[in-house]
């Protein structure tokens, strides 16, 4: 099974239609532990993407990432922008020049990926930031490769982002409340969800 | 909410239009980003500074623009981090082939987006160093933190920097000089009341009439102790003794007194009073004392204190001549 250019197109715009529903739902996991603009900033930024990509003729599937990566740049902000944007733009950059994304390009982009967001945010797993997400689904999807499930990408996500409620936040701004940052889901793993959610969506109607 | 604005998702645009209309011979908005930057920019031979951050703080960081300070600020959003694309368009505005020195207040958002912008410089072939400022001692400085707030005592990096740039001084040493006032300033704030951002119409947290909160940063995030509302002594004491403990100031000192936007001269200069009296009780000499709203928090009430210890390079950089709007000497 391949991922074509039009199927990350819709993979951005099924993310983009989940974090405008969850605008809200994000803005407020960000108010107790954070600044409270995680869903203001990320609708303005995929609705940005999605416009972008909905306008542009593509001849290879990383022209796409790379599109949306500059997308999410310039339009986020805060610490989540540079995060995703540079994913993206890794993961364009890791299967430049394929046609198609198989299960085995796939894991190499999103491999890719987490070693950027690693590197940009000097995080690693269980510091309650994306790492948190964007890493056991790597693991989950490497493990499987072609046996890749969608119902089990979702769900693999779903825990990963539930798991950070229990963890204490030693990077970002939730870094500050310590013990008090327990309890609360991480946002960044939150709109993280979204984006492996939205995903698993577009492989499920590939298979 | 009750605000004088107009559309509440326009206020950096709306903001920028009548701070460039206010400074039309020293100011210049560089087309189509919310980049601020010196009339005369690129200013041949010097160093460039540019600094930024989320709006919300004003006079920081566009105020700081001029002759002896800032060459750019990049205004974002309302407490949001400018993006990678618009810090590198101040940089690319204000580079005159000497190389560019990036002021940054410690928050990730900042950190993240001004070092991509950075990189993305460097892969045109400018020369970019950065500073980190991060004087707010109300939280705890550990790897278990992002660490140590930037606030109000960013103002003495951007006048003594921008003091080094304008002599002449190369990248290296205007670095050197940025970094030597990040480790001898010290600051710490209190809140009254909560600020309203904007865009979100309500404010962020909830402080009660009879409340304070003790070491607020500049976006509303928590201090350290909230307690019963304390008189301008106890307040004065309480700011100064954390920032004593936190540094040997012993020598001489500028001390800066902020208003963070509500809360009127008349209180800061109370505080002052308070802070000169325990200044002189400890030995310590005051060199040049500023009051004012230098770097503020929309219109939360409060203040905060910062302490930066003098050498003879320092004293001579902070008295050099500066045009900016909101710091003259």
């Amino acid at each position: 099974m391949e991922l074509e250019i039009h199927d990350l197109i819709k993979w951005f715009e099924i993310t983009n239609e989940r974090i405008q529903q969850h605008k809200d739902y994000l803005t407020g996991l960000d108010q107790p532990i954070g600044d409270g603009d995680h869903g203001i900033n990320m609708a303005r930024g995929y609705q940005e993407a999605v416009t972008k990509l909905s306008q542009a003729e593509y001849q290879e599937p990383s022209e796409v990432l790379r599109d949306a990566s500059m997308a999410l740049l310039s339009k986020v902000g805060g610490a989540s922008g540079p995060l995703y944007g540079t994913a993206f733009l890794k993961m364009s950059l890791a299967v430049k020049g394929l046609e198609t994304i198989n299960a085995a390009s796939l894991v190499n982009g999103l491999s890719a990926a987490l070693l950027g967001i690693k590197q940009r945010g000097k995080a690693e797993a269980g510091e309650k930031t994306l790492v948190d997400v964007w890493g056991p689904v790597v693991d989950y999807i490497s493990s499987e490769e072609s046996n890749l499930r969608a119902e089990d990408l979702t769900s693999q996500a779903r825990m990963a982002m539930e798991r950070t409620k229990e963890m204490m936040a030693t990077k970002g701004r939730a870094s500050y409340f310590k013990e008090k940052s327990i309890g609360h889901i991480d946002p960044g793993s939150a709109s993280s969800y979204y984006v492996f959610a939205s995903l698993a969506e577009v492989w499920k109607e590939k298979t | 909410m009750k605000k004088i604005i107009n559309d509440p998702n326009q206020v950096v645009q709306d903001m920028v239009d009548g701070l460039i209309a206010a400074n039309p011979d020293s100011l210049k908005q560089v087309p189509n980003t919310f980049v601020v930057a010196r009339a005369d920019a690129p200013v041949a031979g010097k160093v460039a500074l540019v600094s930024g951050g989320g709006s919300g703080h004003e006079p920081a960081h566009a105020g700081y623009i001029g002759k002896g300070m800032l060459d750019a600020a990049v205004c974002g959003e309302v407490f949001t981090s400018p993006t990678p694309d618009q810090v590198l368009e101040g940089i690319k505005a204000v580079d005159s082939g000497n190389g560019v020195l990036l002021v940054i207040k410690n928050y990730t958002g900042d950190v993240l987006n001004f070092e991509m912008a950075a990189e993305l410089a460097e892969a045109e072939g400018i020369q970019v160093e950065k500073v980190i400022v991060n004087d707010d001692v109300a939280v705890e400085d550990s790897s278990f933190t992002t660490g140590r707030r930037g606030i109000a005592g960013t103002v003495f990096v951007h006048k003594i920097a921008g003091a080094k740039a304008d002599s002449g001084a190369k990248l290296e040493a205007v670095k050197a000089v940025a970094n030597k006032v990040v480790t001898n300033v010290r600051s710490m704030g209190i809140a009254l009341t909560p600020c309203t951002v904007p865009a979100a119409g309500k404010p962020s947290f909830t402080l009660e009439d009879h409340e304070m909160e003790i070491g607020m940063g500049i976006h509303g995030e928590p201090g350290i102790d909230r307690t019963s509302i304390a008189s301008a002594d106890e307040i004065a004491t309480t700011l100064t003794e954390k920032v004593l403990e936190d540094f040997d100031f012993s020598g001489e000192v500028a001390v800066l007194v902020n208003g963070l936007g509500a809360t009127p001269e008349m209180e800061l200069y109370i505080m002052n009073k308070k802070l000169h009296e325990i200044l002189s009780e400890r030995g310590i000499k005051i060199y040049r004392t500023y009051v004012g709203e230098y770097m503020t928090s929309l219109e939360m009430a409060g203040c905060s204190v910062s302490l930066l210890k003098l050498d003879d390079e320092l004293k001579e950089l902070l008295d050099a001549e500066s045009t900016a709007p909101a710091f003259r000497s």
